[in-house]
């Protein structure tokens, strides 16, 4: 057991699945020598070589599309897109071919690979390194989004995206690499995608995070706690789709009330999804209009007015307040 | 400081060995068995006639839009024909002849066109990627199968095809530039049939040839006669050879002519003139491969007829498929169905049970409810 932060426990994750299994290969720009412009691939090279951890041309598409001719093969690629924002680049590698080929070819091949992509702002960045696009994988019949919380649920995903038979978009928050750490077991533990995770325990209102939101949610639910008395159960999603609506339509059958809370734009989000899913699991036990806290439906704001935009804690506790007293 | 003059070795051959006019340059005649040049001849017709064959029945209503590859017989089987089994073959959409001569069944191909997933599965072990649609999105993935099979130390070689169209996505030039940095076992095929749909090669490159494109990707790129099968053959030949021994991608480009349309929804005579058709018709792989067999005295006898035969087996087998069985669309969307897949499942049974004899929404007429497994008469059997 060793406390570290999300980068060093998905390093963890790829160090040790890369011992484990011949098959996988990481790939992507500035992944080998530099260790990935976030560290996330620190020491594979050195460890592992050049074949197996490949700094390939700067060309997303054809990274995934390489990646894509690699699992049709067999092999496992890990692949690198440096920052989400660019995978427009290669969206159709994995809309057209990374999600299509089990059913294009009716079994014969499939494509097991991760594709990971760091995500999201509160890092200072640039247009395009700050946007959150989940959504997009999240609609995407043949795929599967997983996002984690913090560093123990990103090494756990990322073993389990690694061998599960369908591609896998794995979005890492930006913000979380080094933001927290936590008690990371030494041996391999894996979490199975798909599922939800009941994050605190209330009876008053749900509120739905995933990713850098679960922060927000969590701390929320405390202020709700402290100023009003309120407990509000919270749910880390980690897994988009394939979405655990079990775990949402459990917990808002008891609460009656929800606030789903994501950096993506509001309109057609992860949130739509969600509240309609509820909507079809608890519609006897609603208590309120299900809230949804998202970012402004603008193209891109820049990071002098990220703030204002990325939803927060005076955000969700306004909206969970809105929700009791409706 | 000078500006100096880099002299690259840049230099793009063409190859051809037998010409429109049956003038065959013997210096560069491929040695080729005869039992092979008969399996290449017959290959081709098959290419051909079920070009012919598949027209129709798209006319008929049968199948749904195809490309016709009508007058790239050449440049598919002089190609496909240098791999072995083992070997990978990554088409785009228009390489039917090649895709037969690799052992996909007629009916397969012809399920494929008639809206039916199970025309896209390969044989277990088949190394063929099944039909891929966006122009050029498979080049990438001839590179990762080539990139894997080195990294396994299998000897295995890829071969992709593309068009001349192709030639402008920028995954055909990320595939050259991933190939080349790589130094993968693959041999890119451009059939450069002269039109993209409606628009000429001279508006969709500046350059001279696409054989040179392959230069400034640091692989060695080649322009032959492809309705030639012999300098096709040829060429590829000696690029799968050279992959085979760890020298590298090769690329080369088949000069040929698309005689039809682009696909059955396109009508040519808005963008082309009959001339340039003629012309090249007098090019045509096939009779000029005729008259150079006949010379030799290697025509089979019955040859016509026999693929005739293999076709009408070939249609048979199609029509007699199952019809698609709606439930069918869950099955390979996951490795393991999700909840979502499993709810919307028992909500299509549940409808295809309560109404039988439903349509599958195909614009056919009803069918009754399908039963997996069990075949069906065929709803062209009337």
């Amino acid at each position: 057991m060793a406390k570290l932060n999300m980068v060093k426990a998905l390093n963890l994750a790829l160090h040790q699945e890369m011992a484990r299994d011949p098959d996988v290969l990481v790939i992507g720009e500035d992944v080998g020598v530099d260790g990935g412009v976030f560290r996330v691939t620190e020491d594979l090279h050195r460890a592992f070589g050049g074949t197996r951890v490949i700094d390939s041309p700067l060309a997303e598409a054809g990274i995934i599309g390489a990646s894509v001719g690699m699992a049709l093969y067999g092999l496992k690629p890990v692949c690198e897109i440096q920052f989400s924002g660019f995978a427009f680049q290669c969206f159709h590698q994995i809309e057209n071919h990374a999600a299509r080929y089990r059913q294009r070819s009716q079994g014969r091949f499939h494509c097991q690979m991760v594709m990971r992509m760091p995500y999201g702002g509160g890092v200072r960045a640039l247009e395009h390194h700050s946007e959150s696009e989940e959504q997009f994988y999240a609609h995407i019949p043949g795929l599967k989004m997983v996002i984690p919380s913090g560093p123990r649920a990103a090494r756990a995903l990322l073993v389990s995206a690694i061998r599960d038979p369908d591609p896998v978009v794995f979005f890492e928050a930006k913000a979380l690499y080094h933001a927290a750490r936590e008690d990371v077991p030494d041996e391999s533990e894996a979490m199975p995608i798909g599922r939800a995770r009941v994050e605190r325990d209330g009876r008053d209102v749900t509120l739905v995070g995933y990713g850098a939101m679960l922060r927000v949610c969590r701390e929320a639910a405390e202020e709700l706690h402290e100023q009003d008395g309120v407990e509000a159960e919270v749910i880390d999603l980690l897994t988009i789709s394939p979405l655990d609506r079990e775990t949402l339509t459990s917990s808002v059958s008891k609460t009656g009330r929800a606030v789903i809370v994501h950096e993506a734009p509001k309109r057609f989000g992860p949130g739509a999804e969600i509240a309609a899913s509820i909507m079809e699991g608890a519609f006897l036990s609603l208590e309120a209009p299900i809230r949804r806290v998202a970012a402004y439906d603008v193209p891109f704001v820049g990071f002098a007015r990220e703030k204002a935009t990325v939803p927060d804690v005076p955000r969700v506790v306004a909206a969970a307040r809105e929700t009791l007293a409706f | 400081m000078p500006r100096t003059r880099l002299e690259p070795q840049f230099a793009v051959e063409h190859l051809s060995i037998l010409d429109s006019d049956g003038n065959l340059d013997t210096s560069l005649e491929p040695d080729i068995p005869p039992a092979d040049l008969q399996r290449l001849y017959r290959a081709m017709l098959l290419g051909r006639k079920l070009d012919e064959r598949m027209l129709r029945l798209q006319r008929q209503g049968r199948i749904g839009t195809f490309a016709p590859i009508k007058g790239q017989e050449a440049s598919q089987i002089g190609s496909a024909f240098t791999l072995r089994p083992t070997d990978w073959m990554v088409p785009s959409f228009r390489e039917t002849a090649a895709m037969l001569l690799r052992g996909w069944p007629i009916a397969r191909i012809l399920l494929l066109f008639a809206g039916y997933l199970e025309g896209g599965q390969p044989a277990p072990d088949q190394r063929d990627l099944p039909v891929t649609i966006p122009v050029a999105t498979q080049l990438p993935h001839a590179v990762g199968l080539a990139y894997a099979a080195q990294y396994k130390e299998d000897d295995a070689v890829v071969m992709a095809f593309c068009g001349d169209g192709a030639t402008s996505e920028g995954d055909f030039h990320e595939a050259l530039n991933f190939a080349g940095v790589w130094h993968v076992p693959l041999v890119f095929i451009v059939q450069n049939n002269q039109w993209a749909i409606s628009v000429p090669l001279k508006k969709q490159t500046h350059s001279r040839t696409i054989a040179q494109k392959a230069l400034a990707y640091g692989l060695p790129g080649l322009q032959v006669d492809g309705n030639d099968v012999l300098a096709v053959y040829a060429a590829s030949r000696e690029a799968v050879e050279r992959a085979r021994a760890d020298g590298g991608p090769t690329l080369i480009e088949c000069v040929t002519y698309r005689l039809g349309v682009h696909t059955t929804a396109d009508d040519p005579t808005k963008y082309r003139s009959d001339e340039e058709v003629r012309a090249w018709e007098r090019k045509d792989p096939l009779t000029r491969f005729h008259a150079y067999l006949e010379k030799k005295n290697l025509l089979e006898q019955g040859v016509d007829e026999q693929v005739d035969q293999q076709i009408a087996r070939g249609v048979e087998a199609f029509e007699s498929a199952a019809a698609a069985d709606p439930l069918g669309m869950f099955e390979h969307a996951y490795g393991e169905p999700t909840p979502d897949l499993l709810a919307e499942r028992a909500e299509l049974e549940g409808r295809v049970r309560e109404t039988p004899g439903r349509s599958t929404g195909d614009g056919q007429p009803p069918l009754p409810p399908p039963m997996r497994g069990q075949r069906e008469k065929s709803r062209w059997q009337n």
